[in-house]
């Protein structure tokens, strides 16, 4: 909310200046957004009278002014087009410095000199206003600076308030709180019923009394709409950013700031037969003040009249029952609509206006007559006209109730963490409007105006306490209090380790977005749909990730793109999978690398990174982990079919491994050999804790052996047969060469063994390594057709 | 005898000029090896009387000593030498780089989650973790923000269908914990949000890290110390931290929390927000069926983004979730 300084020290005027006056309001919690002078820095200009306009001798857009200065005439040629003569403007004299800096000095313009300068609105840097000259009061005081005849030392000053706070949604409200922050009593205009003069009043039927639970209306017949509303009122409103529109406006609209009640003025003329508050008919369509044309839908509180809607009531009037200068009877609507009604429906047509803002967050729902009398009177000060009876439509049993809270001592201690003195917290709820009922044994009894609906429990009150004494101002203390700290489980090794594992062996961590782009992701999962969202903020990001992969091909694209051939990328998050109605949210590690598997420099040389490089830093991974993973020659629709392991942990599928699909690749534009690994989280993280074994004293033997065998046999099987029979002592298994060629024949290869065993309690002899030796070689050759190499 | 001299006369001219370890050595055979010349002067004793043998064998033995020691010298000086170019042609240039596999690094979000997570673990707060499609219940609800709340419109929600969505925050994870256990708490929670906003300023997805502690007596006045010994430790300086008024539907009181940032032209404290914090609401404990007059709690919540940039001078909020190298690198 914007709002003129000024004009809150109309109300309460605390001997603080500006910023000290925005830092206190701040800290009392509603918070200053920023400020702006209500005007552009200027000097030497003054109220001026234009005494005669004459025509330009040689230019027919520029008028010749004799304007006086009070003292005396000048000559001044003129462009605007509404100057004449008698008009008060602001003029700038020879001398003047406007703001930008712009001196004003003597000149000839066609010809004709011109000493000084009158002024717009947007030339004073009041507003943008640069249609004409700006008109002064017929009484403006000729001669006396502009800059203090409009009061123009002031600010205006933007507060961004919090949802709870509609109370301060006016001067009024943000005058109480400086009131109470600065122990003042607050100024407020008096304001008295207005006396009818006549019996006619409004037919008002209320059939939604839930949504509106009060309606007040008054006709004012035989108004003078041509009435401009008084300088000091449309200044009051443009400072606080409220443009003028027209005498009922400009009154409703400062009814609003002033006291926080919005309301409208209709054109009784064009409501057939009564006013009637409901709910909108299905297919009822209504043309906004704004000029569009709106569908109302079900559960939009409407005034209509016998006819047809008027208004989306509490958000905007329509513009056919609007008021115009012909208008020559108004009927002036101020109400009580439910927040809870209200709630959303201004956005749900695309509003955001000052009235919905307010009736959303709750209007004082005890000051429509006030607010009623105080817009007739200023209505008819600018407007005439002849007010008749309020006709005012309640209905109790939906008007909110009454509330009263109990506030314990002791318990805003507790929770303050300090005795905060009793008249003291005594004197901060009557300032802000609460009254005390009741002194209880340990607190209050006090009840809740009508002003503050956020306030209906003790903790209410206790924040009120609490922060008009300052939070500041409270003690600072150590939490106490058992910490009943949790078993550490060892063997579950924390995510942090693995990214720190990653980042040892050269891969940079990224954080790509959940949301991904539906044609990415078919690409990569074309079997699965991801989770659309109903409101993506665009189409590239528009379906959940049902694989890291998405992100992270998009982000090698990215880098490919500004000269990054090297990329070695991991992520941890999660993905998102649609499970018949359950929705599975799972955690997973992923990762690509493409181009030289070591930075290049003089000794690295240029070799590109493969599978094996990014499977050993797997296998890395998982003896960091603890864990035995085996990789299984296995399909994924994104991986190339003959460079793609399926990983398996104690025979469960716990990710993959393998080389990006080149057709897949291609689509992306991606370049070079990209490999890529996925992995579930929660599959890896649990090891186990080392238990120690002995450490046998005895010699380890080595037989080394080499085979040859077809290339169709995985590496795996002849390890899974090797290891079957060699019996308990084996300790290791290791394949040192592998080689493929012309001389082993096609479809062979040659592969090159070494086993290692040792006995934990003796020296293994000669016979028994010979014997488990030539059992493996036997199994190999008749299991596996495997050949020994000679 | 004269012969004997000679012998060693020459024996010591071969030594010197000897130029290798191996000449030196057939030398050492030449002279004083089985057959060798001076070696063989012991044959002669024997035509020698038994007077003269003594003093005739300790002259030839003398003559061996003088010999080899000459020899001695001379392999030492050849071993130095030798190995003196072996050093020098195995001499490299130490100014080249060395080989071998890059660090990669930590994504900056990372980085400054695992300074927040370290602070908290330290004063004894679990890390919890909560699912990221929320349901309506738990991201708004149970949060004491009912379905009509103005606050609703703030969150500018990304939706799956009416009641399911991505979390706007990571305070649910408040009542999935609540919910799941017994009082006391004290954990934090850190994670992706999202909102659906995107400009200079806001990525629909971002970080929090949610906090909560629930104890039979806690006070605003612990959540103050709380939060700015946290500031103080993340930022490794004795900063001023000034708790405003502010409005959570979760907490209450609720406060937001302002850092010393510099200052303004004028010279007064530039102050930052930089979280949100307040004691748990009675409402919010009444969902999660903890007695309110029993335990009291307080809860934080900070952006996780905003405190990396204040810490690394990061300007583009943005540039997190491009995910360029040449600004990840800066991170490791």
């Amino acid at each position: 909310m914007k709002f003129s300084e000024q004009w809150l020290r109309e109300w309460v005027n605390p001997q603080i200046d500006t910023q000290e006056l925005m830092d206190q309001i701040t800290m009392a919690g509603l918070e200053v957004d920023g400020f702006e002078p209500v005007a552009g820095q200027f000097s030497g200009v003054i109220v001026g009278e234009v005494q005669s306009v004459q025509p330009h001798p040689d230019a027919d857009k520029l008028r010749v002014c004799q304007v006086s200065d009070g003292t005396s005439e000048v000559q001044v040629v003129c462009g605007a087009p509404n100057v004449r003569e008698g008009m008060k403007v602001p003029f700038a004299v020879v001398g003047a410095v406007l703001p930008g800096d712009f001196k004003i000095k003597k000149a000839k313009l066609r010809g004709q000199p011109s000493e000084g300068m009158l002024c717009s609105e947007s030339e004073l840097g009041l507003s943008e206003n640069h249609d004409g000259l700006m008109e002064l009061p017929a009484d403006a005081p000729v001669g006396q600076g502009v800059a203090d005849y409009l009061k123009l030392n002031d600010v205006t000053i933007d507060v961004d308030l919090t949802p709870n706070r509609a109370d301060c949604l006016s001067i009024k409200g943000i005058a109480r709180e400086v009131g109470v922050l600065n122990s003042m009593l607050v100024n407020s205009p008096e304001i008295q019923p207005v006396e009818s003069v006549h019996s006619e009043v409004p037919d008002i039927r209320v059939e939604a009394p839930a949504g509106c639970p009060r309606y007040l209306g008054r006709i004012l017949r035989n108004v003078n709409l041509q009435a401009e509303s008084p300088l000091w009122m449309q200044e009051k409103l443009r400072r606080s950013g409220i443009r003028s529109i027209d005498a009922a406006v400009d009154v409703t609209n400062y009814v609003m700031l002033e006291l926080g009640q919005p309301m409208h003025a209709f054109d009784r003329d064009e409501i057939q037969g009564g006013i009637v508050v409901r709910m909108a008919r299905i297919g009822e369509k209504l043309v906004l003040l704004d000029g569009q044309e709106v569908e109302l839908t079900q559960g939009t509180l409407v005034i209509a009249d016998h006819d047809k809607p008027i208004a989306i009531a509490g958000v905007m009037g329509g513009e056919h029952s609007g008021v115009s200068p012909k208008t020559r009877d108004l009927v002036l609507e101020s109400a009580y609509f439910d927040p809870i009604t209200l709630a959303g429906k201004a956005r749900h047509y695309g509003l955001h206006t000052d009235a919905s803002h307010r009736f959303e967050r709750g209007v004082d729902y005890k000051l429509a007559r006030e607010a009623m009398e105080r817009a007739t009177r200023l209505l008819m000060d600018i407007v005439g006209g002849e007010p008749g009876e309020i006709v005012e439509v309640a209905s109790d049993e939906d008007i909110p109730e009454d509330r009263v809270v109990d506030l314990r001592a002791r318990r805003l201690n507790d929770v303050l963490g300090m005795e905060i003195d009793r008249t003291t917290v005594e004197e901060i709820l009557t300032r802000l409007g609460l009254r005390m009922e009741k002194l209880l044994k340990d607190g209050w009894r006090v009840s809740v105006p009508s002003f503050r609906p956020d306030i209906s429990i003790e903790e209410d009150l206790i924040e009120e306490v609490g922060r008009i004494y300052g939070y500041n101002n409270l003690p600072v203390t150590e939490p106490t209090g058992s910490l009943g700290l949790r078993p550490e489980q060892e063997a579950v090794r924390p995510v942090s380790a693995i990214r720190n594992f990653f980042v040892d062996h050269g891969y940079q961590e990224a954080v790509t977005y959940s949301f991904v782009d539906p044609k990415v992701q078919q690409l990569i999962d074309p079997d699965r749909q991801g989770i659309a969202l109903a409101n993506p903020i665009s189409s590239d990001l528009s379906v959940m990730r049902t694989s890291l992969w998405s992100g992270l091909l998009k982000t090698v694209a990215y880098n490919q793109n500004r000269q990054q051939p090297r990329i070695r990328l991991f992520e941890t998050g999660l993905r998102f999978l649609q499970e018949g109605e359950r929705i599975d949210q799972q955690p997973m590690l992923a990762g690509v690398v493409v181009g030289s598997q070591y930075p290049e420099n003089w000794a690295n040389g240029r070799r590109t990174a493969d599978f094996f490089d990014v499977k050993g830093d797997l296998e890395s991974l998982f003896r960091l982990l603890g864990i035995e993973v085996h990789f299984v020659g296995g399909q994924h629709p994104a991986l190339h079919p003959g460079q793609t392991a399926e990983l398996m942990r104690d025979g469960e599928h716990v990710g993959w491994l393998g080389t990006l699909h080149p057709q897949v690749q291609k689509n992306l534009e991606l370049n070079g050999t990209i490999l890529m690994f996925e992995l579930f989280l929660n599959s890896i993280v649990t090891g186990y804790v080392p238990n120690f074994k002995e450490i046998s004293k005895f010699p380890e033997v080595r037989r080394d052996l080499a085979i040859i065998i077809g290339s169709e046999v995985a590496f795996a099987d002849v390890e899974r047969v090797a290891r079957k029979h060699a019996g308990e002592q084996l300790t290791a298994l290791r394949a040192f060469d592998v080689y493929e060629g012309e001389s082993l024949g096609e479809g062979n290869r040659s592969l090159a063994l070494s086993l290692f065993w040792q006995h934990p309690e003796r020296t293994l002899n000669e016979d028994e390594v010979h014997s488990l030796f030539n059992g493996v070689i036997d199994a190999l050759k008749e299991e596996l057709g495997a050949t020994l190499r000679s | 005898m004269e012969n004997l001299e000679q012998l060693v006369q020459d024996g010591l001219a071969a030594v010197d000029s000897a130029d290798s370890l191996q000449a030196l050595d057939q030398i050492r055979v030449e002279y004083l090896g089985k057959k060798g010349v001076i070696t063989q002067q012991a044959k002669t004793l024997g035509k020698l009387s038994a007077e003269e043998r003594p003093a005739a064998g300790q002259k030839i033995n003398e003559a061996k000593g003088q010999v080899e020691d000459a020899i001695n010298a001379r392999r030492s000086d050849l071993e130095r030498a030798a190995i003196e170019q072996k050093l020098a042609s195995e001499s490299i240039d130490v100014t080249l780089p060395g080989r071998g596999q890059d660090l990669g690094g930590l994504h900056p979000v990372t980085r400054t989650l695992q300074r927040i997570e370290h602070f908290f673990a330290r004063a004894g707060y679990t890390v919890e973790q909560g699912p990221e499609i929320e349901d309506d219940y738990h991201n708004f609800e149970a949060l004491n923000i009912p379905g009509h709340h103005p606050a609703r419109a703030m969150h500018d929600t990304f939706y799956f269908n009416p009641g399911t969505l991505l979390r706007t925050h990571t305070s649910p994870v408040q009542i999935r914990t609540m919910e799941a256990g017994k009082p006391p708490f004290r954990m934090i929670c850190p994670g992706r949000v999202y909102r659906c906003d995107s400009d200079m300023t806001h990525t629909p997805m971002f970080h929090q890290v949610e906090g909560l502690l629930v104890e039979k007596n806690v006070s605003f006045a612990d959540l103050k110390s709380t939060v700015e010994e946290f500031l103080r430790v993340f930022f490794e300086r004795d900063l001023q931290v000034r708790f405003r008024p502010s409005y959570f539907p979760f907490t209450e009181p609720s406060a937001e929390v302002d850092i010393e940032w510099g200052r303004e032209a004028d010279g007064s404290i530039k102050w930052l927000e930089v979280m949100g914090c307040g004691m748990v609401h009675p409402k919010v404990f009444e969902y999660c069926g903890i007695d309110a007059e029993e335990y009291r709690g307080f809860a934080f919540g900070l952006g996780v983004e905003r405190l990396a940039m204040l810490r690394y001078g990061v300007n583009d909020l943005r540039m997190f979730f491009e995910n360029d190298l040449r600004f990840l690198r800066q991170f490791r």
